[in-house]
């Protein structure tokens, strides 16, 4: 895939602060995300990135700054409110109900309800729909789960991780944000779960891949950005670039001018 | 293929029925008087307050909780329903509504220690447990209060289905299990209680307030409690500061016999009736055998590390 540099940006931050006491975890970061890419986002620890993803995800609120989705400034209070504006978020530590079905846990806090009163005013749920509407979103991205009415602690740590990507797809109307999605992962498991963050950004979603595994982000990513001391250190484009310039701009061993102009993006 | 393993329900869901009949089994070979319809009559008459408890603990487990002060607290409302009454005249009605009115005050007030002040529902519900107790005693002078209306005591009147007779009580707890169930199964609130046992994080995250679920669960269990109250005052016929006091640890003996996880997130409701019901067969038969009540007590206590150290086992196999 080549790179669209004429693609809109879905989302975008610049001037990004976030102080911790005497930290600055933040310090003026900028942030561009395109329409139908994914976009990893890599640096060492204390570079920022967790403190980025917390921000645009609205796990925490930035000191200085501005995000906009879509051309629209939004300030997001918790993650919720993030989710409500169509941001969904994938957390590395499997954020599922074990004990709880597939299908549960794809409509967990948006169960589809029966018409009428049985819905508005008994909360009952509409089950039929919602497994059929389960087996055709993994259907859709080619999940091969047999049964969604078994639970989620049958699965593998794959397969569980499938049905959290499964379920940010289904939902996001905007950006899915990864936090490490295969770190917990085998090698097999793993390229499971990349096949399936490939489908999701062909399906048309951007996404932000958060991780540390170099070969996955080579593998899997269309621009990769580099954070660095609480800024964005460069934004690179990893079909021109080596795996060895690319950690040395993360660790500070290289600076982005000594990187050759065609392998930025 | 399938083996005829698979296709069973899991052993969690099977094994309280399988202890249930053990019991019965057992308790037949004991006593002729075991195996009779009026004697089975009589074991649901005696499980029917611990029974009406034990759904709301269960609801409080399933959250990953748990609620010592249950049977103070079912005391506690059996109190205010027959003194209220008996000093200010109050209807049977009133006096009734008030009574649960306090023991849903207090499942929710155990329930906003657990949520805002995040503290252990362990500790809160010891805590509580001493508070209903010492209330209750000061409030009816350590007196039972006998003068009960009959309009408080209906549900401790019985039908007869052939030589069987049948509190209206036992009724009543049997349609709040059936309702229950049919709560948690089928309705979204309902699945939340599971998904806040289950992984209260993951659960926040989906955009469900795990505060009001729990909120919402422990002033539902003081609910239970409160109809608890009731069934205890028809049952005894008068209002008693001394109630409860079984009661109280027999309702998580219940819950956890039913197969309900102490880890949260796991269990059926029904279960939880089963396992008040091998309680039941288990006072009833050991009665029947002329073993002292202590004896009662000590099998209880290993009944209830058997089935913890049953649930211990059979998650480490899961995971």
């Amino acid at each position: 895939m080549t790179i669209d540099t004429n693609a809109p940006l879905v989302m975008k931050a610049t001037g990004l602060v976030k102080r911790y006491g005497q930290v600055t975890a933040l310090d003026g970061a900028d942030f561009e995300l395109r329409a139908g890419e994914i976009l990893a986002v890599i640096g060492d620890n204390g570079a920022g990135k967790s403190s980025l993803i917390k921000a645009l995800s609205g796990a925490t609120i930035p000191d200085e700054g501005e995000i906009f989705l879509d051309g629209q400034k939004v300030q997001f209070k918790s993650p919720i409110d993030a989710r409500r504006a169509g941001i969904e978020t994938v957390y590395q530590d499997l954020a599922v109900a074990p004990a709880m079905t597939i299908a549960e846990n794809l409509f967990l806090g948006r169960e589809i309800r029966r018409p009428g009163f049985l819905g508005s005013v008994l909360q009952m749920m509409d089950k039929k729909k919602m497994l059929e509407e389960s087996i055709a979103r993994m259907n859709d991205l080619k999940v091969g789960i047999r049964s969604m009415t078994q639970a989620v602690e049958t699965l593998s740590g794959g397969q569980r991780q499938c049905v959290a990507v499964a379920r940010a797809a289904a939902f996001a109307q905007h950006v899915v944000i990864m936090d490490e999605p295969t770190a917990a992962l085998g090698v097999k498991e793993g390229n499971m779960v990349l096949e399936l963050i490939r489908r999701v950004r062909d399906k048309g979603l951007p996404v932000i891949l958060i991780s540390h595994n170099m070969p996955h982000v080579f593998e899997i990513a269309d621009r990769i950005h580099i954070a660095r001391l609480g800024k964005r250190a460069a934004v690179v484009n990893p079909k021109k670039i080596s795996m060895s310039d690319t950690v040395a701009v993360m660790t500070g061993a290289m600076t982005v001018d000594q990187l050759p102009a065609e392998c930025l993006a | 293929m399938k083996t005829l393993a698979a296709k069973l329900p899991p052993m969690g869901t099977l094994g309280p029925f399988i202890a249930l009949l053990c019991a019965c089994v057992f308790f037949a070979t004991q006593s002729d008087r075991f195996l009779t319809l009026q004697n089975f009559s009589l074991i649901l008459q005696q499980v029917m307050v611990v029974g009406t408890i034990a759904i709301g603990q269960t609801l409080i487990i399933l959250t990953a909780g748990i609620d010592l002060s249950c049977g103070m607290i079912m005391a506690l409302g059996s109190i205010v329903m027959t003194k209220m009454a008996a000093d200010f005249g109050l209807s049977a009605p009133v006096a009734i509504t008030l009574g649960i009115a306090v023991t849903t005050l207090f499942g929710l007030a155990n329930g906003l220690l657990v949520t805002k002040a995040k503290l252990p529902p362990f500790i809160v519900t010891l805590g509580m447990l001493n508070i209903a107790f010492a209330i209750t005693q000061l409030y009816s002078g350590s007196q039972t209060i006998t003068e009960v209306s009959e309009g408080m005591t209906w549900l401790g009147n019985s039908f007869r289905i052939g030589q069987t007779n049948i509190l209206y009580g036992v009724v009543l707890m049997l349609a709040l299990y059936l309702i229950t169930w049919l709560f948690l199964r089928e309705t979204a609130p309902g699945r939340h209680i599971y998904a806040v046992g289950n992984n209260p994080e993951a659960t926040r995250l989906t955009g469900i307030s795990t505060d009001k679920v729990l909120l919402g669960v422990y002033a539902l269990a003081g609910v239970f409690y409160g109809i608890a109250s009731l069934l205890s005052v028809a049952r005894i016929g008068a209002g008693d500061p001394n109630a409860g006091q079984t009661e109280n640890l027999d309702a998580i003996t219940a819950v956890v016999l039913g197969g309900t996880s102490l880890f949260g997130g796991r269990g059926i409701i029904l279960g939880t009736l089963v396992g008040a019901l091998i309680v039941g067969v288990f006072r009833n038969g050991l009665t029947l055998m002329g073993v002292s009540s202590v004896y009662q007590i000590l099998v209880t206590g290993i009944l209830v590390i058997l089935a913890v150290l049953t649930d211990q086992m059979s998650r480490k196999g899961v995971r």
